[in-house]
């Protein structure tokens, strides 16, 4: 019956890739934060991802970002960076403001190609990074072309 | 390239004000097929700089993450009178400008 154990040939190549995938799911950020950070540790908190914790068009999902900072021109953010670890180009966008913001967050809406969780990277004035995240769940992913 | 600014007409000196900009731009990702099977470029708006009388107050470098009309808010703080100047440019080099007064 070759035509059966081909099936499953394909079926457990199939369930090798997802798997692979899904393991791998952490890491296609690492260079990404790397580049961003320059090697400096990246500590969580401080930075708020807002946005629906279930957004059901891909396409245009609303995210608010904000950071704590008493925005002075000794203590304020100088960039916030927005990474997808499931879009096929991981860098959504970079924010760059400064003192004269006198208040960390943006509005915009981007687009989720599925389910993800969001990671977003302030850069201080002293130099240090923090980070945020939000779980979306998406049911119409932004892009069935790409993958 | 049609956008539409809104910020508030008048402010108290030092007041933190809310500035919102949309753009009408297809933002295309460069994945996606036009009707013959052809793929169509990728084309963003890659770079906006808003400056507050003449000094840089917010920049946002975008890929095709940001959906289609984008649409950034950002806060300033009201120091003096002036002008806004939003400037922004696409993959396919094409720019825009948007102008809008602040009294303090």
């Amino acid at each position: 019956m070759p035509n059966r154990r081909h099936f499953l040939v394909i079926l457990s190549g199939a369930w090798a890739l997802t798997a692979g995938l899904a393991r791998g799911q952490a890491d296609p950020l690492a260079p990404l934060i790397r580049d961003i950070t320059g090697g400096a540790t990246l500590s969580s908190g401080r930075v708020k991802v807002d946005t629906p914790r279930l957004a059901d068009n891909g396409h245009s999902v609303p995210m608010k970002l904000t950071v704590e900072s008493p925005m002075t021109a000794a203590d304020h953010v100088r960039s916030i960076t927005l990474l997808s670890p499931r879009n096929p180009r991981p860098l959504i966008a970079k924010f760059s403001l400064g003192p004269r913001a006198g208040r960390a967050e943006i509005v915009t809406r981007v687009r989720l190609n599925g389910t993800q969780t969001v990671l977003a990277i302030a850069q201080l004035s002293d130099g240090t990074f923090w980070s945020g995240t939000a779980e979306v769940e998406v049911t119409e992913s932004a892009c069935l072309d790409a993958g | 390239m049609v956008a539409r600014v809104q910020l508030p007409k008048t402010a108290a000196r030092g007041e933190v004000i809310s500035v919102r900009i949309a753009i009408q731009h297809p933002m295309e990702t460069g994945f996606r097929f036009d009707v013959s099977g052809r793929a169509i470029p990728k084309n963003v708006i890659n770079t906006l700089i808003v400056r507050y009388n003449n000094v840089e107050v917010f920049r946002a470098e975008m890929g095709s993450g940001v959906a289609a009309n984008p649409l950034l808010q950002f806060y300033t703080v009201a120091e003096a009178s002036g002008e806004f100047v939003f400037e922004w440019v696409d993959d396919a080099g094409q720019r825009g400008e948007e102008r809008a007064t602040l009294t303090v």
